[in-house]
């Protein structure tokens, strides 16, 4: 599927201060995309993400959502930018003194004109799309860390996001909770036509919903590849590539 | 040959024909009893012309990582000097450990430099730190004085829930420490000075004594001082533990300010409850005050509280009032500050929190020096 891009890299190097971890990324994910960013641990994937929802900013380089920047937007721009994104975070990031519902609620109060029944029933609707329905008012260190995961993807799917960031979804799911929470990412991708970009290094979850990737090496400091994960994995030119795809086996 | 001493394992060094040195390892082996030292190997490889080690381990008994220890360095040893280390003679668990220890070359880097720059160069990074530090609270102080802003317009988001949860904890549950502290700070008053006033036979001007000083300066700096260890270190942990768990990050994501969502409401709750909880702070102060009057001076509780009333003028309540609500502020924005600056470590959580404490109390102490000359200068 050739969409147009919806978020463009050009040019982009990241740094710690001095300590550069990668440099010269140029790589666009269009409009429908399961785009996966991989690398080894270490390498800057989830510093990555963090630039690309504005969390850390470029040392070089800019972002653009679109045909605008991003990196260069105004402040107040930004934000506008920022509502048309969802994010689930490694560890869920919930808030832990919300009830799940709340959670949810929290972003439909402050950026619709919905009244206090209508988001109720907004919010219960999007927990019960993750499969949590009936767990409204729990707590999030109540339920386990799978279910706080889809808790997460119910908040970051809130305000109906054009495009959805996934840092390191699987981490710490047992492996038939992971499954279904690719089986969810291809899903959403399909219904709600988002584009789903994901920081994982995670093979099967890369191979069974990748449909475009990005290649970290942490040895070069850069991309060293791109393209659908199946066909690095058999014909990239990079023997680094083809390791990691193939857990270390030539 | 001299063993290489060790309490129980040994390592002896004997020649063989062809510049072999067989290195014969006895006895059993435990980090217990300390790692022997291969300082004998050096000196052996040193002095005399050696091209290969080999082991002997017929009379190995038991070994943990102290035997690994000694043979990784004696292959360290023997690279440095070009000469062949020879396996062979090593039980094959021991052969598979020291290959592992070896595969992976040291990283070039990778092993931090023990920082022993030049005196004058730390103190210059110390001067960058303490300017980035000193900017990064200004930055902060001017978000807050912009929130502020906005919410004094209406236009802060935050929830009210949130708010009112707050100044039950940082108000209604601090009652029962703060009653206790300044109900002892004024008992402790009354005695030090029934101590001088005794000695002229004026006991009744404990009440003065207390009454002013309670209400002036002391009800408001020792609220604030119970403030800042307490809801002062509180935010900061609460800022702190959210920035690791990436709360803040996902609040800052959904373009939800965390200065209005997370900041606003704690320094709006101390701001609000400070002036209360120091009138609340004075009025037991002075209970305490009457208590040493009545049970200890003779006085008659009508009699104490009557003079208290006159010594006790409507501007020395306004005044301690006000002081009162900057301390509030102050601590509230220091816990902010300290937490918002966290690092994503539960240690830095802890420091955050500590570094509260320490800032709130400091900001309490200078600002109440302020006051004192201040008000002293406008004949207050």
């Amino acid at each position: 599927m050739e969409g147009r891009a919806a978020i463009t890299v050009r040019d982009l190097t990241m740094a710690y201060g001095d300590f550069v971890l990668q440099r010269d990324l140029n790589f666009s994910i269009r409009t429908g995309d399961i785009f996966v960013i991989m690398g080894g641990s270490g390498c800057g994937k989830s510093t990555l993400l963090r630039h690309l929802i504005g969390l850390n900013e470029p040392f070089e380089g800019e972002i653009l959502y679109g045909e605008e920047s991003f990196t260069r937007a105004a402040p107040a721009r930004r934000m506008e930018m920022l509502r048309r994104i969802g994010v689930l975070y490694q560890s869920g990031a919930l808030w832990s003194s919300m009830t799940l519902a709340e959670n949810v609620a929290l972003p439909l109060g402050e950026f619709t004109d919905l009244g206090a029944d209508e988001i109720r029933e907004v919010a219960a609707l999007k927990l019960a799309l993750v499969g949590l329905a009936g767990f409204e008012d729990y707590y999030p260190p109540d339920i386990s860390g799978g279910m706080q995961k889809r808790a997460g993807l119910a908040r970051a799917m809130a305000l109906d996001p054009d495009i959805l960031f996934f840092d390191e979804p699987s981490a710490g799911l047992d492996p038939i909770s992971a499954r279904l929470l690719d089986d969810l990412i291809i899903e959403l991708r399909d219904s709600l036509g988002a584009t789903i970009v994901i920081v994982t290094h995670e093979l099967a979850s890369i191979f069974a919903i990748g449909t475009n990737s990005v290649f970290l090496d942490s040895e070069s400091r850069t991309m060293i590849d791109m393209g659908v994960p199946t066909e690095l994995r058999d014909h990239s030119e990079h023997e680094r590539v083809r390791r990691f795809l193939r857990r270390g086996e030539l | 040959m001299p063993p290489v001493a060790s309490s129980n394992g040994e390592a002896t060094l004997a020649h063989e024909g062809g510049g072999t040195l067989v290195v014969r390892l006895s006895g059993s082996w435990s980090l217990a009893g300390g790692i022997p030292s291969t300082g004998e190997l050096e000196r052996e490889l040193a002095g005399t012309v050696v091209s290969r080690i080999a082991f002997d381990t017929g009379g190995l008994g038991e070994w943990d990582t102290s035997i690994l220890a000694f043979l990784t360095s004696a292959s360290r040893l023997a690279r440095e000097r070009h000469v062949t280390i020879d396996p062979a003679g090593l039980p094959q668990g021991l052969r598979r450990l020291l290959a592992l220890a070896e595969a992976v070359p040291e990283k070039d880097g990778a092993r931090s430099t023990v920082s022993d720059d030049p005196f004058i160069d730390r103190i210059g990074e110390l001067v960058i730190e303490t300017h980035q530090l000193f900017r990064s609270d200004l930055h902060f102080l001017g978000q807050l004085a912009l929130t502020l802003g906005r919410f004094l317009r209406g236009r802060a988001r935050f929830r009210g829930s949130d708010l009112a949860l707050l100044v039950q904890q940082s108000g209604f549950e601090a009652l029962p420490i703060v009653t206790l502290v300044t109900f002892l700070l004024g008992l402790i008053l009354a005695f030090v000075g029934a101590i001088q006033l005794q000695t002229f036979g004026a006991t009744i001007y404990v009440a003065d004594l207390v009454g002013v000083a309670m209400v002036r300066d002391m009800g408001a700096l020792i609220t604030g001082i119970i403030m800042a260890g307490r809801s002062g270190a509180a935010f900061a942990a609460q800022l702190g533990s959210m920035k690791v768990t990436q709360e803040i990050d996902a609040l800052e994501t959904m373009s939800i300010s965390s200065m209005e969502f997370l900041v606003l409401p704690r320094v709006v709750a101390l701001c609000l409850m400070m002036p209360l909880l120091t009138l609340y702070g004075d009025a037991m102060g002075i209970l305490g005050g009457a208590f040493v009057g009545v049970t200890m001076l003779d006085l008659s509780p009508v009699e104490y509280l009557l003079q208290t009333a006159d010594a006790v003028g409507f501007s020395h309540v306004v005044g301690g009032v006000f002081k009162g609500s900057v301390y509030g502020v102050l601590v509230a924005t220091a816990g902010c500050l300290r937490g918002v600056q966290s690092g994503k470590s539960s240690s830095s959580v802890g420091d955050a929190a500590t570094s509260a404490v320490v800032t709130g109390i400091v900001a309490i102490i200078v600002a109440c020096g302020v006051f004192a000359f201040v008000f002293y200068a406008l004949g207050l």
